[in-house]
């Protein structure tokens, strides 16, 4: 089977057109088209690495009414994504091999992008004891991920010997840092706007407590860590120093947290309550600039699908989180490209390179070069489009976008040769 | 006015015209047989509240009947809540089954703002009876009716509001309304209980009780829950123990003589004598406590009338 | 003519007791004092002057923004059991005096009410009529009819509106 992309321009750079056969890149420029190959009328648009989102929540088991691995892996594609990492905090919770390898097996059944499970670091995500990192990391899911997100790991004994464990098995402990007794009650970002609106507030300094902390203890333990959802500039500062001192650490930022501010909260519309919570404009700018520096290594969309009656409720009530795969691209463009604080190629790196090899999937984030794995994403960057929820394929609908215009349209996305979704429909 | 949700960004002119027509109310009804008013005859008012209030569902009861309105109680602990209906489902019943206003009480900041969203389609109006820790719309109005009462004008007056501001949705209510109508506020808080971002807020901040009493023109005391002390629980600490408080910030007899003499005592009630406030203070004359509760229902009156009278109004 | 108007119901209103004088606002209040003023000039009893504010008990209050209170005074002696005269400056469709009965019933139990009015400009809706009558003006229902004092807008006069111009003040 081959596949011919006519006058792409990889990495936003010189258009060529690409040609695959069996899965790969076999030669990119002049090409001899083969007679059966389906071709892609590229058009000048941007050729990218597929994406691969390190965060992301597919509800499968247990809240398959929100999001199954079918749909999540077609918003997925749609959003321009080859691999997705599938976060531990379902129902029951991925501790044990069982449960991710039915996460892994039915990803591949669906086949519309790799999804890899990411293993609890506690059972039950209950913070107690370690889960069995070593089975899960060996079973048929190769889990490369731990994480207890939708929590922390806030025990500091425990969050050391899990960087301990993690360094003989070659994975990564991914932190959602929150410390939980600053929290409390906690539903919006400690600052002016939750002072006026009466929020309780969720300070600044839980989650850069914690990144602090477990960036000395990675150090200590010479562990690999990565720092989830990134939201405020004091996390920012705390990750450039870490790094400068030799840590291994890396960090996402959602793309939420580069465009959205406390100043939605005044709705008080729970469709902008999530965790961590959106901060200020500062915060919003500093971020984007992190990221473009390499001290936010990448975006990780932390998509978060919820039911209508977990949203369209008083904001107390409500549950945190947004979708985010489908948008991810678009938010990019508009924060990062339309601004110039990244190229093309920056947007390759952060949205695919970066996280491929933070993932440990080497056949993900790969150059745009003969022989290399056809895992691609093909974007035009001056087209624009509306966000509508109930247009998107998650089953739940919960954008913060709804209604918005956006820069940037995915029309074409392959998985390892095989065309995946094409001009917003699952091929 | 189609809805009374807040006093941060109400109209001064409007908030004016509802103290102008609760004073006439209470002037009117004074001495009169029979304490009705015909006004508000067919509509339907319901109270919804999820949260205990023996003084505020009362005060806005009695406020409606007076109107010749039929009023309506739903407390949440009896009622279909119980069972799991939602909020806006609950708030969906009572519209369709013929409410022409809400007025709600919840533990939820913007409960009030998401319910007036909720029955929009319906055109009924939504009265803040207090949500969360964000607003409490008419205890402001009535704090403000009172202190008029006795200070006779709010312009450039200094009120200080002691104590757990930063659960208090009067104290946010009071500081919008107060500072709208012309009035300097002064918070008087351990660091503890006061919002991070407090200084964005359009009043002064003071730690210092004893220092600032001498200044004012009325001091508002807000009750402090014993819940917040130290051991009171998770996420709580908000001070040692309740005598280091009441040392610090109680109304003691002692700090009633460093009032200027013409001072008001306020306090949104229900008081705990002792703590925050002494026992002979919330009895001796510049207490306006009692006041308070009287205006309460012309004040409620007055937002009634300005919400319903008019068809044009709640449209 | 004012004089002469207020002359001629100051007359007509010379009963044993004092009647109570309610005047209804914004015009009938400083009217029900000169009225007074009259009859104590002519049978040197000063009968008691009130405001009665109707807004609350007007039949059409929905129609419209809600209005401003205005001031309800009653004297001291009280309106039971004794003869109470409203006093407006236009009577026209009736409602007010309508109102204003509504409002008097939830104060006392007087013996009996009358009207005084400055103006009587026809076009009633109820069957209501003034006991004293300044002055009748026919008009038509598309005209209007103001009345100035010179407590409350700086002079005497009374203004008839054409058609075209907008309508005088609502009833």
């Amino acid at each position: 089977m081959s596949t011919l992309i006519k006058s792409a321009r990889p990495y936003g750079e010189d258009v060529a057109d690409v040609l695959i056969e069996d899965g790969v890149i076999t030669a990119i420029g002049a090409v001899d088209v083969p007679a059966d190959a389906e071709i892609i009328e590229a058009d000048g648009q941007v050729l990218l690495p597929g994406f691969v989102d390190l965060h992301t929540h597919l509800r499968e088991p247990g809240r398959e009414d929100t999001e199954t691995i079918d749909s999540g892996s077609a918003a997925a594609a749609l959003g321009g994504y080859t691999a997705v990492f599938a976060m531990a905090n379902t129902d029951p919770v991925a501790d044990n091999a069982v449960i991710v390898e039915h996460v892994w097996r039915r990803g591949q059944e669906v086949g519309l992008v790799d999804v890899h499970p990411v293993g609890a670091v506690t059972v039950g995500l209950k913070g107690e004891r370690l889960a069995e990192l070593g089975t899960m990391a060996k079973s048929q899911a190769q889990v490369k991920v731990f994480s207890d997100d939708g929590l922390c790991v806030a025990d500091p004994l425990l969050m050391r010997r899990a960087l301990e464990y993690s360094t003989a098995l070659d994975v990564v402990i991914a932190q959602h840092a929150e410390e939980p007794r600053l929290t409390v009650g906690a539903q919006a970002h400690e600052g002016e706007q939750a002072a006026r609106l009466g929020y309780p507030g969720w300070p600044a300094a839980a989650e850069e407590s914690i990144v602090a902390r477990d960036c000395l203890l990675a150090l200590h333990a010479k562990a690999r860590l990565h720092v989830c959802h990134v939201s405020t500039s004091g996390t920012a500062d705390v990750l450039r120093w870490a790094k400068e001192r030799g840590t291994n650490v890396s960090a996402e930022v959602t793309p939420h947290h580069l465009l959205l501010t406390d100043e939605r909260l005044a709705t008080y519309d729970p469709v902008n309550k999530v965790n961590p919570p959106l901060r200020t404009s500062s915060d919003a700018e500093k971020l984007r600039a992190a990221l473009a520096e390499g001290v936010i290594d990448c975006v990780a969309t932390d998509h978060a699908p919820h039911a209508v009656q977990d949203k369209d409720c008083e904001w107390s009530a409500a549950r945190p989180g947004m979708l985010g795969l489908q948008t991810a691209l678009s938010i990019v463009a508009e924060t990062m490209v339309r601004t110039g604080l990244l190229d093309w190629r920056g947007v390759a790196r952060v949205m695919s390179e970066r996280p491929a090899e933070i993932g440990n999937l080497p056949d993900h984030g790969r150059p745009i070069a003969v022989g290399e794995p056809a895992n691609l994403t093909l974007v035009d960057p001056d087209a624009e489009w509306t966000v509508r929820g109930a247009e998107l394929a998650s089953i739940a609908a919960n954008t913060p976008y709804e209604g918005m215009r956006l820069p940037g349209v995915v029309t074409a996305t392959l998985l390892r040769g095989r065309i995946t979704a094409r001009d917003g429909k699952i091929a | 006015m189609k809805h009374l949700l807040a006093t941060d960004g109400l109209d001064p002119a409007l908030a004016t015209a509802v103290l102008d027509t609760a004073d006439e109310l209470k002037h009117t009804l004074l001495g009169r047989e029979v304490r009705k008013l015909p006004t508000l005859r067919g509509r339907t008012v319901i109270t919804l509240f999820y949260e205990n209030s023996t003084r505020t569902r009362v005060s806005f009861e009695i406020a409606g009947k007076w109107m010749s309105a039929d009023v309506v109680n739903v407390s949440a602990s009896s009622s279909s809540v119980n069972k799991g209906e939602s909020l806006r489902d609950t708030a969906l019943t009572l519209a369709a089954a013929g409410a022409d206003c809400v007025i709600i009480r919840h533990p939820a900041s913007g409960a009030a703002q998401r319910l007036s969203g909720w029955l929009a389609d319906a055109g009924t109006a939504v009265v803040n009876a207090g949500d969360g820790t964000h607003e409490h719309p008419t205890q402001a109005l009535l704090d403000a009716a009172t202190l008029r009462e006795r200070l006779g004008s709010l312009k450039d007056r200094r009120i200080a509001i002691v104590g757990d501001v930063l659960h208090s949705r009067v104290a946010r209510s009071n500081i919008h309304l107060l500072s709208s109508l012309g009035a300097e506020v002064v918070l008087v808080a351990p660091p503890t209980l006061l919002p991070y971002g407090v200084e964005t807020l359009p009043v002064t901040v003071s730690h210092d009780l004893d220092a600032e009493l001498p200044a004012v023109d009325a001091v508002m005391m807000l009750r402090v829950q014993a819940e917040r002390m130290a051991g009171g629980g998770p996420g709580q600490s908000f001070f040692p123990s309740a005598r280091e408080y009441s040392i610090a910030y109680g109304l003691s007899e002692k700090r009633l003589g460093l009032l200027p003499e013409h001072a008001v005592v306020l306090h949104p009630g229900p008081m705990l004598r002792g703590m925050e406030i002494a026992s002979a203070v919330a009895d001796s004359p510049a207490s306006a406590i009692t006041e308070q509760v009287r205006n309460g229902v012309h004040v409620r009156m007055a937002v009634l009338y300005h919400l319903l009278a008019s068809e044009g109004a709640a449209a | 003519m004012a004089h002469q108007v207020i002359e001629k119901t100051a007359n007509g209103a010379e009963t044993t007791t004092p009647p109570v004088l309610l005047g209804i606002p914004t015009r009938g209040t400083p009217l029900a004092v000169r009225l007074a003023d009259r009859i104590e000039e002519f049978s040197g009893n000063r009968p008691p002057t009130g405001a009665l504010d109707v807004t609350l008990y007007r039949d059409d209050l929905r129609r419209r923004p809600p209005r401003a209170l205005e001031e309800t005074q009653l004297p001291a002696t009280g309106i039971d059991d004794r003869v109470v005269i409203l006093v407006d400056d236009v009577l026209f469709s009736g409602r007010t005096i309508r109102a204003a009965l509504d409002a008097l019933r939830d104060h006392g139990r007087p013996r009996a009410v009358q009207l005084a009015v400055l103006v009587d400009r026809g076009h009633r809706e109820l069957p209501i009529r003034a006991d004293y009558v300044g002055k009748n003006v026919p008009t038509a229902r598309t005209e209007g009819v103001s009345v100035l004092l010179s407590e409350t807008d700086g002079r005497d006069a009374v203004l008839l509106r054409a058609a075209e111009e907008s309508p005088g003040e609502p009833q």
